[in-house]
């Protein structure tokens, strides 16, 4: 090895921690893996062909004897319509039941649908309204718009919603020249662009703002209907929805609602005319908790109420009424009653009931009748059905080859009817509705497309990846003595990626980035593997061969490891994650006494003279040393089972999990109505905010973190407690009931922007100030003599501050670093201090955890601002993962220290792989212990609106913060990675004051996290190799789910369990790696600023 | 070499106590069949899975029952040192107090590990019996009342005797098989057998069954590496 050992010369020495080399190659192995999950998530998640085609009036024909050259200009069974769509207009709000005398908040408060619908059996209507998943809202307005099933990678543009291009509705409306007028969510306005005769969006984003839509529609609605200048109206509430949202449909709140909309359907229905038709209808359902997105029969049934003056159903109420009507089903029915066409992707079915079955003579308004609605929408959908196969091969041939045969048979049974002028049959009638049933199944079921080639390079690309991380984490001092290992591999592999963008352009004439991509890593990936086995072939003294089966393999981490892997694969494991995941972490941490005691340290050896005959070397620590460390084992096992225990107490509740109540801290306290629980909840929260910033200095103050005047000092005295401040205030705030202190409601609204606000710019100061000088290190400069002798006796290993102040003499360590300055003094002046005098020329206040206490710092900062984003209840959650965190370095520590009593340590710094697996299995349980669940309706929108209760107008502030708040345990875990490295050389103080027996000089044993500095080969190595083995574990999950997701894919539960899952992991994945690197560079930050540090302060001393 | 030519006279001696293990075993192993067998003969409406806690009291009272009178039998447990009926009370009542501690002490883990805290505490605390049959019972046979020795057996120079070795294993081989029992709670089978506490009961008499059968196996297969410390 190039270093010195000598600790004097290597401070001076040249031999530098290699940082970049570092940086490049951790960033070069995310980036394999963000290209694995790229390629593998474009093959899985595959948006729906759009088919760019449009009906129009020449091509729905009626057969035989009515030669209408243009279906348009036929007259419509109705001139004009009225849609209000109110959102999440649940079918359970929309019954009546006379009987209930009892109702709660959400229930009897439309009486106006029932009395219609009973009064009016012929005008009005009630049918559940089948909404297909996924349940937001811009899907449903897509599917009840275009008749289509939209698809599941829709799902993440619900907020930036663009324009639809396929064939609906709207356009085809407008095409006819009907005037379509539209106020409400704004929504609307995004998907269609310039198509409405006249518009009045309001925002829609705000989920807390119950009435400005609500209110701004009424202003409107009732003048625009009496007025005459529209065709079509659609208004679309979102008052209801909001309320679910923020209140949940069991609230005062939503009684409030519901009344208002009741009384709007009977102000609109008193206005209507004749040549009218009222809709009203719901877009989904939610959930008991007020969410909706998933496909639960909650969320997907709404309800659809029908209603017009005239009459309506020709036919009275009756069995063949269906139970349910599909949300698809909207499209072709109003387009056939407002005499449009039907729009040309939809794969609707006609509702019946609205259609006589035979065609009167006498009603003015004639018509379709059943059939001929049932043929033109069979026409229609068959040649969709044939436009659309012949663009993509996605529906099974035999299927689609079925379909058309039925096709065919139909329409010459039906042509020949109408030809003889017979009246078409019941059974023709019935089999065209098998038909129209069977068509949009089959689009169901086949319009979760894959591309087989890009999902298997993208495992492919994982795989590798994985192996890599796993090799190159063994060989990590190799890597650090020899950075430029890699760069040919490298180097090949971008210039094949050329290749391939070079060989595309020629075949075909355009690149693909995706397959370059592909190719530029797998390459890279295949040439460094080749690479580092030549490396370990000519290294083979070093150890064992390459392909003999290294350790870890055998060991109950890796065991661990596997088993939550295997877990991803089964939809019930990953139902019950959040347990499956405490489960596994506390059977690894009791692993850990037990292996020790297998071991034999964790008692102290018995006085035993066989043993001093030679078969066992002589213990290294003193048998009470023995003792505390395996106390403290066991102390922080302790902490570690309560702190999982109690964690389960905040999880959340999937859909799937039938008796599951989620944890009543995640209400947010606004929703909490009993003024005592509420308070209590409140001082629960700021207790644990106040514990975990009291633990933050008290360890900081431990350790002598909180001397120097430097800024990250102020960080921690002043604006971290600030920041407390500020969250308890703004949770005070945000707890305050609308109604109450109307008097107030300014000063409120102010402190709801303002607190939050503010946070956040404490924490961008506090971040920023870390990121200037990491340095806490605080340096004091003793005046000569006289003290010396009578401080030697004893060489000192803690040392008491002498003139901060009292409390500073007990608690301020001093790591007696002047040893090591004043030999490299020596070095230039050897005459000068006669060796073996301890004159204390420095005394360094916090250089023991130089390293450390910025990323503790770090990491509370970081908790504090993610804390905010979260609902109040979760503070002690988030107290509760600090206190795991420090079991878990505790007894990684501690378990360090009786693993190396034999002797020095073997390994460098090396942190094994049970911690590791420890705290990456500890992110998952606390992302589960912060009220999140790895699907779509669970993630906490709330977030988005922290310091921003009017809302955003871009997307990427609220994309950001949501993510933050879905990921924080990640982040936090991520960013403290770096911790595990630094603990034991922390702790290590104890057990050299207990007396580490024989050669080893005294104030070696103080010197804590200089170590590190002294050997920065083994340092780096020993960082790269734990963030790689962080990267490869991590990794590992991620390559499981997209496993199941991959081999999973025509699973029952894919779009609910498995697809959510990897794109949870997956985003998991990508914010642990970056602040993984966070961690990384914050570490390397310091080490920099020590080596400036070290060279401004030697001149000083030495002059 | 040469000590294995000093432990000839030792191997057989050895293999006169493997034998007595194995057949001490055996009978072990049928007292749990039995402990089966027997119920369902004579009681109407017995059933592993219907009437599970029925079946897990037999199993763990035949265990200790077996047990106690085997290990009686062989004089295994360590000798004592004072031979006073005083000091032999006071060994019965540590040793019951030790496995009452056990039980509550299986009754926290397991409630720890995720066993709902109050709705089935009955059966959560009737599992804890049964581990505690299967593991602490043998520990207390073989090595008395004495906790230090139960912590030094489970190290890897710990082992004394062949008894020792076979603790060991089927106190590992239950607690494991209990672990494993497990791991089938969460899946949506609807099976009887996945109902708390029926497959961490089945899964930990499987295990010590297990641990029966390989702990004197294992020793004879690797009876001439095996070597004792005197105490």
């Amino acid at each position: 090895m190039s270093f010195s050992t000598d600790p004097g010369r290597t401070q001076l020495s040249p031999t530098r921690m290699k940082k970049l080399p570092i940086l490049a190659l951790l960033l070069w192995l995310c980036a394999l893996f963000y290209v694995a999950i790229f390629l593998f998530v474009s093959g899985f998640l595959l948006v729906r062909l759009e088919v760019n085609r449009t009906s129009t009036c020449g091509d729905v024909l009626l057969p035989g004897g009515r030669e209408h050259g243009d279906f348009c200009q036929g007259q419509p069974r109705f001139r004009r319509a009225v849609l209000l769509i109110i959102d999440a207009l649940k079918i359970d709000f929309a019954r009546f039941d006379p009987a209930n005398k009892e109702p709660r908040p959400f229930e009897n408060k439309l009486p106006v649908l029932e009395e219609m619908t009973s009064s009016k059996p012929s005008h009005a209507r009630l049918f559940p309204f089948r909404a297909d998943p996924p349940t937001t809202t811009m899907q449903r307005i897509k599917g009840f718009t275009t008749g289509s099933l939209p698809t599941f990678i829709d799902m993440g543009n619900n907020f930036a919603s663009s324009a639809i291009l396929e064939d609906n509705l709207v356009h085809q409306l407008g095409e006819v020249g009907k005037r379509v007028v539209f106020m409400g969510d704004d929504t609307w306005e995004s998907l269609f662009p310039k198509k409405f005769h006249r518009s009045l969006p309001f925002p829609s984003f705000n989920v807390k703002d119950l009435h400005t839509v609500d209110n701004g529609i009424l202003q409107h609605l009732y003048n625009t209907m009496v007025g005459d200048d529209w065709d079509v109206l659609l208004a679309h509430f979102l008052g209801v929805d909001h309320c679910g949202h923020r209140f949940g449909p069991d609230h005062p709140a939503m009684a409030e609602k519901l009344t208002q909309m009741d009384e709007v359907i009977r102000s609109v229905v008193d206005r209507l005319q004749d040549d009218t038709l009222l809709v009203v209808m719901g877009d989904h359902g939610m959930t008991d908790t007020g969410d909706h997105g998933g496909e639960s029969q909650r969320e997907t049934d709404a309800a659809i109420f029908l209603y017009s003056p005239s009459p309506l159903f020709p036919e009275p109420s009756s069995q063949s009424d269906p139970e349910v009507v599909p949300q698809t089903d909207l499209v072709p029915t109003l387009a056939l009653l407002l005499g449009i066409p039907i729009p040309y992707s939809s794969v609707g079915q006609v509702l019946l009931p609205l259609f006589p079955a035979h065609r009167h003579t006498a009603g003015a308004p004639a018509g379709l009748s059943q059939a001929e609605a049932l043929w033109i929408n069979a026409k229609q959908v068959n040649r969709f059905l044939e436009t659309y196969s012949s663009m993509a091969k996605d529906i099974p041939p035999d299927s689609l080859s079925r379909l058309q045969a039925d096709f065919s048979r139909l329409s010459s049974e039906y042509l020949s009817m109408v030809n003889e002028g017979r009246l078409p049959s019941p059974e023709l009638v019935a089999s065209l509705q098998r038909y129209l049933t069977s068509v949009r199944d089959t689009c169901r079921a086949t319009w979760a497309r894959f591309n087989p080639a890009k999902m298997a390079a993208g495992i492919a690309v994982l795989a590798c990846a994985c192996v890599l991380c796993y090799v190159l984490s063994e060989m990590s001092s190799a890597l650090v003595r020899e950075p430029r290992l890699l760069r040919a591999p490298l180097l090949t592999a971008a210039a094949v990626g050329v290749c391939v963008v070079a060989g595309q352009l020629v075949v075909q004439g355009y690149a693909e980035g995706s397959w370059c991509l592909a190719a530029a890593a797998l390459s890279s990936e295949v040439l460094v593997l080749w690479r580092t086995r030549q490396t370990r072939k000519s290294n083979a003294a070093e150890g064992r061969g390459w392909l003999t089966l290294p350790d870890f393999f055998m060991t109950p981490a890796f065991l661990v490891l596997l088993l939550r892997c295997a877990s991803l694969l089964s939809d019930s494991y990953v139902i019950a994650e959040g347990r499956v995941v405490t489960f596994l972490l506390f059977s690894l941490s009791l692993y850990i006494p037990f292996r020790l005691n297998w071991d034999g340290f964790l008692v102290p050896p018995v006085h035993d003279p066989l043993k001093h005959a030679g078969l066992l070397p002589s213990p290294g620590l003193s048998p009470s040393a023995v003792r505390r460390e395996s106390a403290a084992v066991l102390a922080g096992l302790g902490l570690l089972v309560a702190s999982l225990y109690l964690s389960l107490s905040f999880h959340g509740c999937r859909e799937e999990q039938g008796s599951c109540q989620p944890s009543p801290f995640l209400w947010p306290l606004s929703r909490v109505q009993d003024s005592r629980v509420k308070n209590l909840h409140y001082v629960l929260s700021l207790a644990s905010l106040g514990a975990w910033s009291y633990t933050l200095r008290r360890w900081l103050r431990h350790y002598g973190n909180l001397n120097s005047p430097g800024v990250a000092v102020f960080t921690a005295r002043w604006i971290l407690p600030l920041l407390s401040v500020c969250l308890g205030l703004h949770w005070a705030v945000a707890a305050t009931p609308d109604d109450s202190f109307r008097n107030l409601a300014e000063l409120i609204a102010l402190g709801q922007r303002a607190l939050p606000m503010a946070a956040f710019a404490l924490l961008g100061l506090g971040l920023a100030l870390l990121s200037l000088d990491p340095l806490t290190v605080f340096i004091k400069t003793r005046a000569a003599a006289p003290v010396r002798s009578s401080a030697s006796p004893p060489p000192p290993r803690y040392r008491a501050s002498t003139g901060i102040s009292p409390q500073a003499e007990l608690h301020h360590l001093i790591p007696q670093l002047y040893q090591r300055m004043r030999r490299s003094l020596e070095e230039g002046e050897p005459a000068r201090v006669p060796e073996g005098e301890g004159r204390p020329a420095v005394e360094a206040y916090g250089l023991g955890t130089v390293y450390s206490a910025p990323l503790v710092l770090l990491v509370g900062l970081l908790g504090l601002g993610l804390l905010l984003l979260h609902p109040e209840g979760m503070a002690l959650s988030f107290l509760l993962m600090m206190l795991e965190m420090g079991a878990m370095l505790q007894i990684h520590a501690s378990s360090v220290t009786l693993n190396n009593q034999q002797g020095a340590r073997l390994d460098g710094f090396a942190v094994s792989w049970t911690p590791l697996v420890l705290w990456s299995l500890a992110s998952t349980q606390f992302f589960h212990a912060t009220g999140h669940l790895p699907t779509f309706p669970s993630i906490q929108w709330a977030a988005a609106f922290v310091g921003f209760p009017g809302g955003h107008t871009g997307t990427m502030l609220p994309a950001t913060l949501v993510t933050l708040n879905t990921f924080a345990s990640h982040i936090l875990f991520a960013v403290a990675c770096p911790l595990l490295l630094f603990w034991p050389l922390v702790c290590e103080v104890r057990g050299g004051r207990g007396g580490r027996g024989g050669g080893e000089d005294g104030d070696d044993n103080a010197i804590m996290e200089m170590r590190l500095r002294e050997v920065p080969q083994q340092f780096s190595s020993a960082l790269l190799q734990l963030s790689i083995r962080y990267l490869f574990i991590s990794g590992a999950q991620v390559f499981a789910s997209v496993c199941a997701a991959a081999i999973l894919r025509r699973h029952l539960m894919v779009w609910k369990v498995f697809a959510p899952k990897l794109m949870f992991e997956a985003s998991g994945f990508l914010v642990s790696s970056v602040f993984v690197l966070v961690g990384v560079t914050l570490v390397m930050r310091v080490d920099v600023a020590v080596g400036r540090w070290f060279q401004r302060l030697l001149p000083d001393v030495s002059r | 070499m040469c000590r294995h030519q000093a432990n000839i006279p030792d191997l057989t001696m050895w293999d006169q106590e493997i034998r007595q293990m194995a057949s001490s075993h055996a009978i072990m192993a049928s007292g749990v069949f039995m402990a089966t067998v027997v119920p369902a003969v004579l009681v109407p409406g017995f059933s592993v899975y219907g009437t599970h806690l029925l079946w897990l009291y037999s199993v763990a009272g035949s265990v200790t029952v077996v047990n106690i009178t085997l290990f009686w039998l062989l004089g295994v447990s360590p000798p004592t040192k004072k031979n006073t009926l005083n000091y032999k009370v006071s060994r019965l009542v540590r040793s019951c107090l030790y496995l009452l501690l056990s039980c509550l002490f299986f009754h926290t883990v397991v409630v720890l590990y995720g066993a709902p805290l109050l709705e089935t505490a009955l059966e959560t605390f009737s599992l804890a019996v049964l581990l505690t049959s299967l593991t602490t019972l043998r520990c207390v046979c073989v090595l008395g009342p004495n906790v230090q020795a139960w912590i030094r057996v489970f190290s890897r120079h710990g082992a004394m005797s062949v008894w020792d070795t076979s603790l060991q294993m089927v106190v590992g081989c239950s607690i494991v098989g209990a672990w494993l029992g497990a791991f089938p709670i969460p899946l949506d089978w609807d099976r009887p057998w996945q109902v708390w506490p029926v497959s961490c009961s089945l899964g930990s008499v499987i295990g010590y069954l297990t641990g029966l059968v390989v702990a004197p196996a294992w020793i004879h297969w690797h009876r001439k590496q095996l070597t004792y410390k005197s105490k």
